[in-house]
């Protein structure tokens, strides 16, 4: 069955999820997107394109900001997966989402956990950008509903309460 | 599968036997104080259709304390569920965080025709204000007996009621509607406060639902999850009305745990994982026909203008003839703009459960009630057995009031016992969307020699009639709309279209903007002293007055290399006027907006924070249709896929944004999720003359046509 072995070859996968441990028995070629949805329940993550042009699906591996969407599960092995779910610690919110709910940075929610995302890994590097920088850093994370000016706002006054990126 | 046809909004006829609903939620809610009201408007409708007539939204407040409001809005990102709550906890004396709105479940919730039309804070804002009223005053009735204070000695405030004269002697609401059974219709002979007496309603709130939103919590269709729902792919002709010939399954279902299903025009295929259903789904071989047509975005509007029915004369005054021959000038000009996407990033999505008789409906909808009718029709169940519950909505825009996914998604939990979730992929969104309808306004007018407009012709095809009637002192004027809806009769889009955030005002408001500029020209007058001279209405004068000061206008007729345009418009019963200063790279087309001034009358305002985001919402969106956005096609074959051809705004088009709300607190309060976006198009057509003397008619001005433009010039 050529077919069969095309589409589902179990692998054995291991990574770091928001800081724990945890194995897969996964076709390795499945996108992130859809094993964290589906398999992992992680539902923070969001499909907006597929072919990573809005970032809704924006997640973090090894502090890069990378599109779920487009990664293959595989290619996570033995790395550190960090999504929405697992920014706040200990029930205390990040700075950003802090940030975003302050400046109302959002409406319908829905590239929230993407642009969230995007904008930590890009803090993790440039701890104190410019406006300029950030509008650069977020450019490719789309939002419909025009929230736009004041994520860069939240993303300014997040970066002035964090320390280090963190 | 017949995707042209766009439901017949509001609603789709039904039967309820509302008795019966109304015990169970009854039943549902519990014990406590409820208070049935209505919805000024709405009761008509209902009557008409055989709909609950005696109430369609009611409140509770709870043994403990909770206050409830029970609506069929729903919340998308416009912040209703905010100032909604808002106004409820002003009018009761109680705390806002004590305030649960439970929207758009309609079981729960009383009919609702849909969220749209920036109508839930204008209509049905007073009515859940005047409910809140009412309920403070049963709430007073009944401490007045506890505390045995008369009314007049007693005050509430923060859910807590007090005699005047001793503090001490309080009592809370929950302990008043402690061991309460009592159900009321509101008489709506209580006042509501005045804007002195405001304690919530126009102070500035932050989202009530931003925490589950930025921790990922916020639930939207495509987050349900149960043990043993499938996820469902569904073959997609290539273009509208194309007729599957052949179809080879073979190999689709030879993947490990697909189920293939093939009903009439349905072939999908399930999985428990989306991507595997994808996948699978690429397995079939399928042929179709396409049908013939040589229509593109280029040829629409000859087809447009051939298939127009008859105008209608939507509004007129004077003599228009007698107008012309007494013109000094005039000018004559047409409008274009081509189809619009809506493009929420949640593309439309859908889970239905059915167990035994029961069927329940998650989905991304702004007309959960008629998706309930429409589920119920298809499956041939009475509509009582039918259930859509509340989810956030990930962005709606107007996309979202048909419910083609909720159907499919139904037809296929039905066909597989089990529950299905279908979420549309960025191609099916573009593909299926209902657009904004590609329009044409010919515009002729005149002018006297005296400045002040002497004739106005307008004349609007496909748009339909919001935005079409001018609001400039002319003594001779007509407006003739064809086509007043923004769908079309059989034959005239090759696809569906719909309403786009405010409806038709965009494209009206883009022609009558742009001609009322060729005229200040024409006079060789400054656009805003222009308009000040032809227009006597004082709040609309006040809103361009404001804006041109706060934008700090000089005076001078365009083009003034500048760069500097302006705009009126109304919307919602809104007035807005914007202020724009652009930058056009004259070698690339490449028009760049770095500062829009908008100011806006919209009577009461409820969370000046959630207008204010609104209007940036409008006029960042609002870039997209004036400078990039156009749905490209080939007959009935959408070639626009995804966000790499289609480009919506991003962070580095967005402009310096300045807002100015009007204190107008004695007015009614008036539409805001929609009027800032109408001036767009025409703002910055009018700053692209201003800075380069060329004038743009057709929307989206893009490179390509600012080039053309240029080079015509």
């Amino acid at each position: 069955m050529k077919i069969l072995e095309e589409i589902i070859m179990p692998e054995q996968i291991q990574f770091k999820l928001n800081g724990k441990s945890i194995q897969l028995n996964v076709d390795g070629e499945r996108k992130l997107l859809w094993v964290l949805r589906t398999d992992l329940g992680l539902t923070g993550t969001k499909y907006g394109c597929g072919e990573n042009l809005c970032g809704a699906c924006t997640v973090i591996v090894n502090d890069e900001a990378v599109r779920s969407c487009q990664m293959m599960v595989k290619e996570v092995r033995g790395k550190e997966v960090m999504t929405i779910e697992g920014l706040s610690k200990e029930n205390k919110l990040h700075p950003l989402q802090k940030a975003f709910a302050e400046h109302d940075a959002l409406q319908c929610g829905y590239c929230t956990p993407g642009m969230i995302m995007n904008a930590y890994a890009f803090l993790r590097k440039n701890p104190h950008p410019t406006a300029d920088e950030i509008i650069g850093a977020m450019d490719d994370n789309l939002c419909r509903c025009g929230a736009h000016r004041r994520i860069v706002q939240a993303v300014e006054t997040a970066s002035q309460k964090m320390e280090g990126g963190y | 599968m017949n995707s042209n046809q766009t439901p017949d909004l509001p609603f789709k006829g039904g039967s309820l036997d509302f008795d019966l609903n109304r015990r169970e939620f009854i039943k549902l809610v519990g014990g406590g104080i409820v208070l049935y009201f209505t919805i000024g408007e709405i009761p008509l409708l209902a009557q008409r259709r055989n709909l609950p007539t005696d109430f369609n939204a009611f409140l509770r407040i709870g043994e403990d304390g909770r206050i409830s409001c029970f609506t069929g809005k729903i919340e998308m990102g416009q912040g209703v569920i905010t100032s909604l709550a808002q106004m409820l906890a002003d009018e009761l004396d109680a705390p806002l965080d004590a305030v649960d709105m439970v929207l758009g479940d309609t079981d729960l919730c009383p009919w609702d025709m849909g969220t749209f039309g920036s109508m839930t804070t204008r209509f049905f804002g007073p009515a859940l204000r005047a409910a809140g009223a009412e309920a403070r005053s049963i709430l007073l009735e009944l401490a007045a007996e506890r505390l045995k204070v008369p009314v007049p000695n007693l005050v509430a405030e923060n859910g807590i009621v007090f005699a005047r004269s001793n503090r001490n002697n309080s009592i809370s609401y929950a302990a008043l509607a402690k061991g309460k059974k009592i159900e009321r219709h509101s008489t709506g002979k209580v006042g509501v406060k005045k804007p002195s007496e405001f304690k919530i309603i126009g102070k500035s709130v932050t989202r009530q639902d931003a925490t589950e939103k930025i921790t990922g919590k916020a639930k939207y269709a495509g987050d349900l999850r149960f043990p043993d729902m499938l996820y469902a792919k569904i073959l997609r002709p290539p273009a509208h009305d194309a007729k599957l010939v052949d179809i080879d399954l073979s190999e689709a279902k030879q993947v490990e745990g697909t189920v293939v299903v093939q009903e009439r025009d349905l072939v999908a295929v399930l999985h428990k994982y989306p991507d595997v259903a994808e996948k699978a789904l690429s397995k079939i071989k399928s042929k179709y026909e396409k049908p013939a047509s040589d229509l593109d975005e280029k040829t629409i509007f000859d087809h447009l203008l051939k298939v127009a029915p008859e105008g209608k004369v939507s509004s007129a005054s004077g003599d228009v003839q007698k107008g012309k021959h007494e013109s000094e000038a005039s000018v004559e000009a047409i409008y274009y703009n081509d189809y619009v996407a809506h493009a929420p990033i949640e593309p439309h999505t859908a889970v239905v459960k059915i167990e035994g008789t029961k069927v329940t409906v998650w989905a991304s909808t702004q007309t959960p009630f008629s998706a309930k009718e429409e589920v119920a029709k298809e499956l041939g169940v009475p509509s009582e057995q039918v259930r859509v519950m509340p989810v956030f909505v990930g962005g709606g825009f107007g996309g979202k009031t048909r419910n083609l996914q909720i159907v499919e998604t139904a037809r296929l939990a039905k066909l597989t016992g089990k529950p299905v979730q279908v979420a549309w992929n960025r191609k099916e969104e573009f593909f299926f969307d209902a657009f904004r309808p590609a329009a044409i306004v010919k515009v002729n007018a005149g002018i006297k020699r005296s400045a002040s407009i002497s004739f106005w012709d307008y004349h609007v095809y496909f748009a339909g009639e919001r935005g079409a009637q001018h609001f400039y002192d002319i003594p001779n004027s007509q407006t003739v709309v064809y086509n007043s809806s923004w769908v079309g009769a059989a034959g005239t889009h090759p696809f569906a279209t719909g309403p786009w955030r405010a409806p038709g005002n965009n494209t009206n408001t883009f022609a009558r903007e742009s001609h009322i500029d060729l005229l200040a020209a024409k006079a060789e007058m400054d656009p805003v002293e222009f308009r000040l001279k032809n227009l006597s209405n004082p709040a609309m004068r006040r809103v361009l007055q404001t804006a041109a000061e706060k934008y700090g206008w000089k005076p001078a007729k365009a083009p003034s290399s500048r760069g500097v345009g302006v705009a009126c418009g109304v919307d919602a019963g809104t007035l807005v006027a914007a202020i724009a200063e652009v930058q056009v790279e004259k070698a690339s087309g490449n028009v760049l907006v770095k500062r829009v001034v908008c100011v806006q009358d919209m009577g009461l305002v409820i969370n000046p924070e959630g207008a204010t985001i609104q209007m940036e919402g409008c006029i960042t969106m609002g870039l997209g249709y004036a400078l990039f956005e156009q749905i490209r096609f080939k007959g009935k074959e959408i070639l626009d896929q995804n966000f790499d051809t289609y480009e919506i705004p991003r962070f580095s088009w967005v402009p310096k944004i300045e807002t100015i709300i009007i204190d107008n607190k004695e007015s009614d309060p008036q539409g805001g999720g929609e009027p800032a976006i109408v001036t767009m198009g025409a703002v910055i057509a009018n700053a692209i003359y201003d800075a380069v003397g060329v004038r743009m008619y057709h929307l989206p001005m893009t490179r390509e046509r600012v080039k053309e433009a240029l080079k015509k010039s």
